[in-house]
């Protein structure tokens, strides 16, 4: 399944891109999966994901939670918790 | 009338105040929040996501809306590069009646620290840059209006 993932913040500049559109296995169904698959993949999603519990996740512009499903989901963003105000 | 928006360029308060208070108001309570120079801080860059924040700041404006009855709420987050004293995010919250006008307020700088896709680097006179980590008092003062 093609996959439009964006970082932002931290997570973007240790991923070192702000976009990406991959393939992800047919085995990685929800978001703490893709998260995990990420940082198994190389060295910068080694680095961006070492603390899956400070990522914070949005599923087609909808705030999810780790177990969140991406079947049908187009963009998933993965960034650390929000510090605006 | 809302008005809930995500600006690169510097906040105008005093063009958003006439605006908001086109009509006139009974009570109208506002926040300024600045970026503070504190430990020789050089710029302050806030990170946004380019449609779920203003998106966010929307569906917070409603929710106040909801909540409370206004006559009027502003809601802008400056994003991008500032310098201490750049203001940073305006709150403009009116009502006929002050209770409601002040509530509105914290209310919305409150959720505005744990809802909205916002995300703070401070780049201090050395040289060192850091992104600020999310505060526990943030989420507890956030979480009061969930029991209110």
């Amino acid at each position: 399944m093609a996959l439009h993932i964006a970082y932002f913040a931290w997570v973007r500049e240790r991923m070192g891109v702000a976009e990406e559109v991959v393939e992800i296995p047919a085995s990685i169904t929800h978001v703490g999966a893709l998260i995990a698959w990420l940082a198994a993949r190389d060295a910068q999603g080694a680095l961006a994901f070492t603390e899956p519990q400070r990522i914070r996740a949005a599923v087609d512009g909808v705030m999810m939670g780790p177990d969140a499903p991406l079947s049908g989901a187009r963009e998933v963003a993965l960034f650390p918790p929000v510090t605006g105000g | 009338m809302i008005r809930a928006l995500v600006q690169r360029a510097a906040i105008d308060v005093t063009a958003e105040l006439d605006l908001h208070d086109a009509g006139g108001h009974g009570a109208s309570a506002s926040f300024i929040g600045r970026v503070r120079g504190e430990g020789d801080l050089a710029e302050l860059f806030l990170d946004h996501h380019p449609v779920m924040t203003e998106a966010g700041l929307a569906d917070l404006a409603h929710a106040a809306a909801d909540r409370w009855r206004l006559s009027a709420l502003t809601l802008i987050h400056r994003v991008g590069a500032m310098v201490p004293g750049d203001t940073i995010v305006l709150v403009l919250a009116s009502s006929p009646h002050r209770a409601e006008a002040l509530a509105a307020c914290e209310y919305l700088i409150d959720r505005l620290k744990t809802d909205v896709m916002l995300w703070k680097r401070e780049t201090f006179a050395d040289g060192r840059v850091q992104w600020v980590e999310q505060r526990e008092g943030d989420h507890s003062r956030a979480g009061r209006w969930d029991q209110a």
